[in-house]
């Protein structure tokens, strides 16, 4: 009978404490230097932590297992590791990037936990690994100079893996996206996502003419094709929409942005045409009423989740999301709606917001080409997925059956996107290495310039602004 | 000069680079927008659809709402209870009745499908707004929580009155409030008993001819019979807003167009009649020629501001009315539906909603069932409030009508009202539904007192005979019985 004070009255907190970190992520933006923010980062961490304790609480309150208990202290420890350590190895890394992360990671293990016990304490193990193996990756993007020379190397790694799925791999839900080597299963699109940005951002920091863009075209067109061919819709759609955006970008003519547009509409009319299974899809987000029984199943039942939770949702365990098909992969939004409120899931998406908006901050502020396209290529991926999954169970957009990064379960996906977030964090220090080298050379020029003047003018006092 | 050159370069490289800087930016703000975008359209969706989604069959949720949740009660207007759960000792529930066969349609049923107010409101019914406190009581008890009650409209006096002067008819009765659309009484016939539903079930699903599931009053689908002379008189004032009160008819008993004939009502020979006297007797012939003279195409835009052939912004089961008019139509079918003959069908509701519209100086306001849901010791969790529905016709317009229908009543078809105490208008029907006998429907709709409208009355009576003679009658016992005689 306690649990039922503590559901109904956590709902309000939790919703509470999530706006209030939310705010902190854009309140970051009124400073310029990470010292500035610190204020902002430690309340956040604080946030994080009662967002997770509160969810927590209601979890074993309802449930009343103990397990949860150890589970819950477990990801705890694992959270507060990963901020100490990442502040320890890297004391110039942006911590909004790390914040955000570790406040997706736990807002996934608690949707997971709630979900399915046992796919969140396999969720916690893959996370455990993938974030002891990239935490790394920031060092590895600072130190190795040649990652800009591999560009072919890159396209062609990308079509290999692509087409290996193609040819050998299994078929899950009709689209052939992955394959098994000794047992454990891997999605390599996902991978493949961030060598593809690679590739492009090497091809065409080094050239932006015409036939560079040309040839970068036809291998970026044959990514897509060989996912096309696999069925996979939702990740040939982010790598043409990554495609078009970094050639807009490196080239800074607005042209290839509207012959992209054009081309793309095109090629989704035409692909609406040619398969029945985007036919469906359409027909799914146009009236998902009339085939309720069929193609529009999914998507009706992420509605009836998304609605019923209200602003603050049923609270945990008190809705019904697992009547979702597929709902802790493809539909974990419409749980967070469903469970902990239409509010909360906004600030979720907010979240995600301000990372990316991160992500193109660095990448301005980034004076080596190269590393600048690989920001935005990343940052692009990275919010166009969000968009992709996140419009499509919410009936904005068709439903391409992509992943939630950072929150829906599964390996390959929480993998992919922690090795962007720390390229980016790589890419962050570099930034900074930019800033005070260039700030050096700066004071340098000024100093030439100044003793040059002097020198016309007949004068030596350099003695004086030494 | 090396310097110079090289400040150049430079200076050229940073120029580029803040445009490419803009144009990132503008890529941010983009991606921004349509995230706005997405989150506005999530929420809005969200609770906007919110009582559709969970009412929708193949919403899980809703068994949960019903385990967790007592359905909650229905009332009419004097908080007479309509509908309650009972729980017996075991913990079986059973919905309960207590009026049996008089809400049959209004009310609804609750299994083997939702209808009526049950399925409307089904949404509220289900769900619980008790205090937390006394949710938790509950639950150490291992009691359901107390769902939510829903306060009608219905008033039981006038429901009684409509019931009982039906009688063993089929038909229908609608009185409504003209100017708030509160939905006092609402009878269908014939009826069944909420009670028995699940005994009578398969019954009433085997018998195909009465149709007694059917909520006539807004499914049943009628010849609206003379009644629909009001939309003839409306179109034709509209044409003819100088000279209408000029139209002169001299009535032989029937009005012929090449092969096409009309009929007076039981071969009746009016003589010499103006604009007024032919509404007032409700002569077929004058009217099938004043159809004659109409802008078949004007018409049909009438039609449709009157909300004929169109989805009805409504909370319960309803039917739409028929007939399209337009330049196309042939003499002979414009000549039928002048007189409300031929393909037209109408609802009760329909022309209980032009009626209330030409009531309340040609604003229709939004019929409702329910007033308000509250929690069940009484904290009021929506009101519904009385809306504007359509402005209908001007207020000149319908001070004209009114006007026109306060004289059937004085020295037309409805004299049966004439000698009241309180002044009525309105327009009687006598619908032919069968080609080969004479039989027809009896039709009455109009309003009380003319002066200030507060109640609006739709009847018919399936296969009575004339509305003058059948339905006048019930509509004045029921003013009679709200106006105290």
């Amino acid at each position: 009978m306690l649990e039922i004070y503590i559901t109904e009255l956590s709902k309000y907190f939790i919703t509470l404490f999530i706006a209030l970190y939310t705010l902190e992520c854009f309140l970051v933006f009124r400073f310029q230097e990470e010292e500035r923010r610190k204020g902002s980062y430690i309340r956040q961490n604080f946030f994080m932590f009662l967002v997770h304790f509160s969810c927590f609480l209601v979890i074993c309150f309802e449930t009343g297992k103990v397990e949860y208990l150890l589970f819950y202290i477990l990801q705890q420890i694992l959270l507060f590791a990963i901020i100490m350590l990442f502040r320890m190895i890297y004391p110039r890394g942006n911590r909004l990037i790390i914040n955000n992360m570790c406040m997706l990671l736990s807002i996934g293990f608690v949707i997971l936990s709630r979900l399915s016990y046992e796919k969140a304490i396999k969720q916690f193990f893959i996370v455990t690994v993938s974030l002891i193996m990239s935490m790394l990756i920031p060092y590895f993007i600072h130190k190795l100079k040649f990652l800009k020379s591999l560009t072919w190397v890159y396209a062609g790694v990308g079509i290999v893996a692509l087409g290996v799925v193609l040819i050998l791999g299994t078929v899950t839900y009709g689209s052939k996206i992955s394959y098994s080597i000794g047992g454990v299963t891997f999605q390599p699109s996902e991978f493949v996502k961030i060598i593809f940005v690679f590739f492009l951002a090497s091809a065409l920091s080094e050239s932006q003419d015409f036939l560079r863009v040309v040839v970068t075209a036809v291998l970026a067109g044959v990514h897509v094709l060989i996912l096309v061919a696999s069925k996979d819709l939702g990740s040939a759609l982010i790598f043409f929409i990554v495609y078009v955006m970094m050639v807009f970008i490196a080239t800074g003519q607005w042209i290839y942005l509207f012959v992209g547009a054009a081309g793309g509409g095109a090629a989704a009319v035409a692909a609406y045409h040619l398969f029945s299974h985007v036919q469906v899809r359409v027909q799914a987000w146009q009236d998902p009423f009339s085939c309720i029984d069929a193609a529009g199943f999914q998507i009706t039942q992420s509605l009836f989740g998304i609605s019923s939770g209200g602003w603050f949702g049923l609270g945990l365990f008190r809705g019904n999301p697992t009547a979702i098909p597929l709902v802790e992969a493809d539909f974990v939004f419409s749980a967070v709606a469903e469970e902990l409120g239409i509010i909360f899931s906004m600030c979720l998406i907010l979240i995600c917001l301000s990372s990316f908006i991160m992500f193109m901050n660095i990448s301005i502020k980034l004076q080596n080409g190269f590393y600048r396209l690989i920001a935005f290529g990343l940052g692009i991926t990275y919010i166009f997925q969000v968009f992709l999954t996140i419009g499509g169970g919410t009936k904005f957009i068709p439903m391409t059956g992509v992943t939630l990064p950072f929150i829906s379960y599964g390996g390959s996906s929480i993998l992919t996107t922690l090795i962007m977030f720390f390229i980016i964090e790589g890419l962050y220090i570099i930034r900074q290495d930019e800033g005070e080298r260039r700030a050096k050379k700066k004071r340098k020029r000024r100093r030439t310039e100044y003793a040059a003047a002097r020198g016309e003018d007949k004068t030596d006092e350099e003695g004086e602004d030494a | 000069m090396r310097q110079q050159e090289a400040k150049i370069r430079r200076m050229k490289k940073e120029k580029m680079r803040k445009k490419k800087n803009r144009q990132i930016l503008s890529v941010t703000y983009f991606f921004v927008a349509v995230f706005l975008c997405m989150m506005g359209y999530t929420c809005h969706y969200a609770i906007t659809h919110q009582q559709e989604l969970i009412n929708n069959s193949y919403n899980s949720r809703q068994e949960i709402l019903v385990a967790q949740n007592t359905r909650g009660m229905i009332y009419a207007d004097g908080r007479q209870v309509l509908a309650q759960t009972q729980t017996d000792e075991e913990g079986k529930e059973t919905r309960v009745y207590p009026y049996g066969n008089l809400f049959s349609h209004v009310v609804g049923y609750a299994s083997n499908g939702r209808f009526g107010i049950e399925a409307s409101a089904n949404y509220y019914l289900i769900n619980s707004n008790a205090k937390l406190s006394e949710k938790v009581a509950n639950d150490v008890a291992g009691l359901k929580y107390p769902g939510d009650n829903v306060v009608t409209t219905l008033n039981v006096d006038l429901q009684q009155i409509a019931y009982d002067s039906l009688g063993i008819y089929k038909g229908a009765v609608i009185v409504t409030d003209p100017a708030t659309g509160k939905i006092l009484a609402m009878v269908s016939k014939p009826d069944f008993d909420p009670n028995e539903i699940e005994v009578i079930w398969d019954e009433l699903l085997e018998d195909k001819e009465s149709g007694i599931l059917l909520n006539r009053a807004t499914q049943g689908l009628y010849p609206p019979g003379s009644t629909f002379k009001i939309v003839t008189a409306l179109e034709y004032i509209r044409e003819n807003p100088d000279s209408y009160s000029q139209y002169s008819y001299q009535c032989n008993g029937r009005f012929t167009k090449g092969e096409e004939r009309i009929n007076c009502y039981h071969g009746s020979v009016h003589g010499y009649e103006d604009f007024s006297k032919s509404f007032a007797k409700s002569c077929n012939a004058s009217f099938a020629n004043i159809g004659m003279q109409l802008d078949r195409e004007k018409f049909g835009d009438t039609l449709e501001q009157l909300l004929f052939n169109q989805e009805l912004k409504v909370g319960f089961a309803y039917n739409k009315s028929r007939l399209v008019i337009d330049r196309h139509t042939e003499d002979a079918d414009m000549m039928q539906a002048s007189i409300g003959q031929g393909t037209t069908a109408v609802t009760p509701l329909e022309m209980n909603m032009i009626t209330c519209s030409i009531a309340n100086d040609g604003m229709l306001m939004k019929p409702y069932l329910v007033d308000h849901v509250e929690t069940h010791d009484g904290n009021l969790i929506k009101q519904f409030e009385s809306t504007a529905y359509k402005r209908m016709m001007s207020a000149e317009e319908a001070d004209v009508l009114s006007g026109l229908m306060q004289e059937v009543v004085k020295s037309g078809t409805g004299t049966k009202l004439a000698d009241a105490s309180y002044t009525a208008a309105g327009k009687t029907g006598s619908a032919e539904y069968n080609s080969v006998k004479e039989d027809s429907h009896a039709w009455f709709t109009g309003f009380a007192p003319v002066e200030n409208p507060e109640l609006c009355v739709t009847i018919i009576i399936e296969g009575a005979g004339s509305g003058g003679d059948y339905a006048v009658p019930i509509a004045r016992r029921i003013f009679d019985a709200y106006f105290g005689g």
